[in-house]
């Protein structure tokens, strides 16, 4: 499925009025407190998939593992030989607290001191949009890691698009909940970016999965309209897994 | 590196847990062990063996039926075996500092605190060279029956955890839960894990890097050179006379503590605060308050430790770089035989052992594919923060304890 028109999306819109009457409900319920409605049961779609994803007793480094949880997961169901890399102290401190290994270290400064190759799968979960230099988190853990898993928030999505359209303000949804002046997605991308970068790069995708409205499935063209949020499987060109 | 309550800059004091506290390990009595004699001399770096050794130490708590929950804490520069608890037997030991003062890391150790006493057995032992109770430069040389002085040998951290495993043998402990420490004491821990990896299960490092920078090579020199060209020093044979080397050995703590703290602490504390009057006095006396301050402790520190000590730890100190004593100079190689789980801690202020060095032990470890973790905790309070973050330091020990049990 090609890319749709203007006019397109906004029949789409009118024709998903349900969604949309909630994506209006969900802007106005969004007070003081933004961004808390983004977490709970979604994130547990992406670490189900992981956690199905990853093989028993493998090395994983998740980078910007937040308090651990996808670690903690990965350990107890897969028993593997889990280190978390987190930028920010208090969620360090956290993951210390929960018993994962982390290291307090950002991505945008390479990942320095971590040998090539030494972790089999690397996870850049809700974590690339975030970063300063996106392109040197997605270089640095191909070179660390054999596998690397990336997931983030679809700009592309039908609903993000209409609401710059037809609002022309910066779009705010359950995944991409803050302000323009407050969000931490600093280099927000579409399926189709992520996709163009991995050709250019001669990234090779192996999987690729999308979530929208409720659930997942393997990604399919439409998808960069359709998904919110995308996971992909990458692998450097000559990576067989 | 520093005494905890001395160098407490400007953090408020937390409440002290008096001895009939529940939080508290109570009344405590030091112990000393025979670890070397002449039959089994200890062996030193420097190339020469020493016996007789006594090591002063303290335990808290109970050690398990399987010995498997140990712990062991290792001391910084003037630090000693008493961490935890009051001494009940200052009066006794002549130790008239210890009498309203609780153990250096009393908020950490206890029933219930980070190093729970009621779970944990706490071991606590004073360094080879240090003047508490272990053997060092004021005990008798055996052969002459006077006091070591400078005839006592040099040693080095790797001496010091040496012997400190002989303690663990002595104790009947295979393997400790865990090892913590901060500055000089951290150094400790880090000779532990690489040099004895299967003697401990949890390594935990605050504020201490796998060897000490440029710039404090260069203090330390500037100290032991205050204490040798004190004239009262000679030679480091001035025990039994009624002059000892304190003039020195005050200007090597003042210049101790300018480094355990930070121009922001520094200034948030003193300022430029007269100590009497609002202006200047035109004189060379004490006058601002920081050098009140200064004095007070080199004054306080030259009552309880003795010259010769400090030349011997600091030189301890310099020596050490697990990088070529272990690893042949490449610090990953030393770190290869690591097992277990690493926690280290840097501070944000610290220009003694600064975060970036830390780090340093941190890409060692990752280098060899071992799980660590690291968290550089922002602080203004310098190299002193690793004893007064108390309530970080707090939840990253419980947390990573919970990961090592």
């Amino acid at each position: 499925m090609s890319q749709p028109s203007h006019r397109e999306m906004i029949e789409r819109l009118m024709t998903t009025r349900p969604h949309f009457a909630e994506a209006i409900a969900y802007l106005a319920s969004l007070d003081a407190g933004l961004g808390e409605a983004a977490d709970g049961p979604r994130r547990r779609w992406d670490h189900d998939l992981i956690a199905g994803l990853v093989p028993a007793g493998c090395r994983v480094l998740d980078i910007g593992c937040g308090d651990g949880e996808l670690l903690l997961k990965l350990r107890a169901e897969k028993q593997v030989r889990a280190q978390g890399i987190e930028r920010d102290t208090e969620l360090a401190l956290k993951a210390v607290e929960n018993g994962v290994p982390v290291v307090q270290m950002d991505v945008d400064h390479g990942l320095d001191g971590v040998p090539d190759d030494s972790f089999d799968y690397v996870v850049l979960e809700e974590t690339l949009q975030t970063v300063g230099r996106p392109q040197v988190a997605l270089r640095e853990m191909l070179r660390v890691g054999r596998v690397g898993i990336v997931s983030f928030p679809n700009f592309g999505n039908w609903w993000v698009r209409t609401q710059l359209l037809i609002e022309g303000r910066m779009p705010m949804t359950p995944r991409f909940p803050f302000t323009w002046h407050s969000t931490p997605n600093i280099h927000v991308l579409t399926v189709r970016d992520f996709e163009a970068w991995c050709e250019a790069e001669s990234v090779v995708i192996q999987q690729a999965w999308a979530y929208a409205e409720g659930e997942y499935h393997e990604l399919i063209p439409a998808d960069n309209v359709l998904a919110e949020e995308a996971v992909f499987v990458i692998g450097r060109a000559a990576t067989n897994v | 590196m520093s005494d905890p309550v001395d160098a407490r800059p400007t953090k408020a004091k937390k409440p002290i847990d008096p001895p009939d506290s529940p939080r508290s390990v109570g009344w405590t009595r030091p112990r000393q062990a025979l670890l070397a004699d002449a039959a089994r001399p200890l062996p030193l770096d420097c190339g020469v063996t020493i016996a007789p050794v006594t090591v002063e130490y303290e335990t808290y708590g109970e050690i398990s039926p399987a010995k498997d929950n140990a712990i062991l804490i290792f001391h910084a520069l003037s630090g000693d075996a008493h961490v935890a608890g009051w001494d009940a037997t200052w009066e006794e030991s002549g130790r008239a500092w210890r009498a309203k003062r609780v153990g250096w890391w009393d908020e950490m150790i206890g029933p219930g605190k980070a190093f729970d006493t009621s779970r944990y057995f706490v071991i606590c032992a004073n360094v080879l060279g240090s003047c508490y109770g272990t053997t060092g430069p004021t005990s008798p040389n055996p052969v002459s029956g006077e006091p070591y002085g400078l005839s006592f040998p040099v040693v080095t951290v790797g001496d010091w955890v040496r012997l400190q495993v002989r303690l663990l043998d002595h104790l009947g402990i295979d393997k400790l839960l865990a090892a913590a420490g901060g500055s000089l004491g951290g150094q400790q821990v880090i000779e532990l894990g690489l040099a004895y990896p299967e003697r401990v299960a949890g390594c935990i490092v605050l504020a201490a890097s796998p060897r000490l920078s440029t710039q404090g090579l260069a203090f330390n020199y500037v100290a032991r050179h205050a204490i040798t060209n004190d004239p009262h020093f000679v030679a480091g044979d001035y025990y039994g006379t009624d002059a000892t080397p304190d003039r020195g050995l005050g200007i090597a703590r003042m210049l101790g503590h300018i480094t355990y703290l930070s121009e922001t602490s520094m200034a948030a504390k003193f300022g430029r605060r007269w100590q009497e009057g609002d202006g200047p006095g035109y004189g060379f006396d004490i006058e601002f308050e920081v050098e009140s301050y200064l004095n007070y402790q080199a004054q306080a520190f030259s009552e309880r430790f003795d010259a010769n000590s400090y030349l011997y730890i600091t030189k301890a100190m310099d020596y050490y770089d697990a990088a070529t004593s272990l690893g042949g100079g490449d610090l990953a190689a030393a770190c290869a035989v690591a097992q277990g789980q690493w926690l280290i801690c840097s501070f944000t202020s610290d220009w003694l052992y600064p975060p970036a060095a830390c780090r340093e032990l941190v890409h060692g470890l990752m280098a060899g594919g071992k799980p660590v973790s690291y968290v550089n905790i922002e602080s203004s309070y310098g190299h002193d923060a690793f004893l007064l973050e108390v309530e970080t330091v707090d939840r990253l020990v419980r947390g990573f304890l919970k990961g090592v049990a």
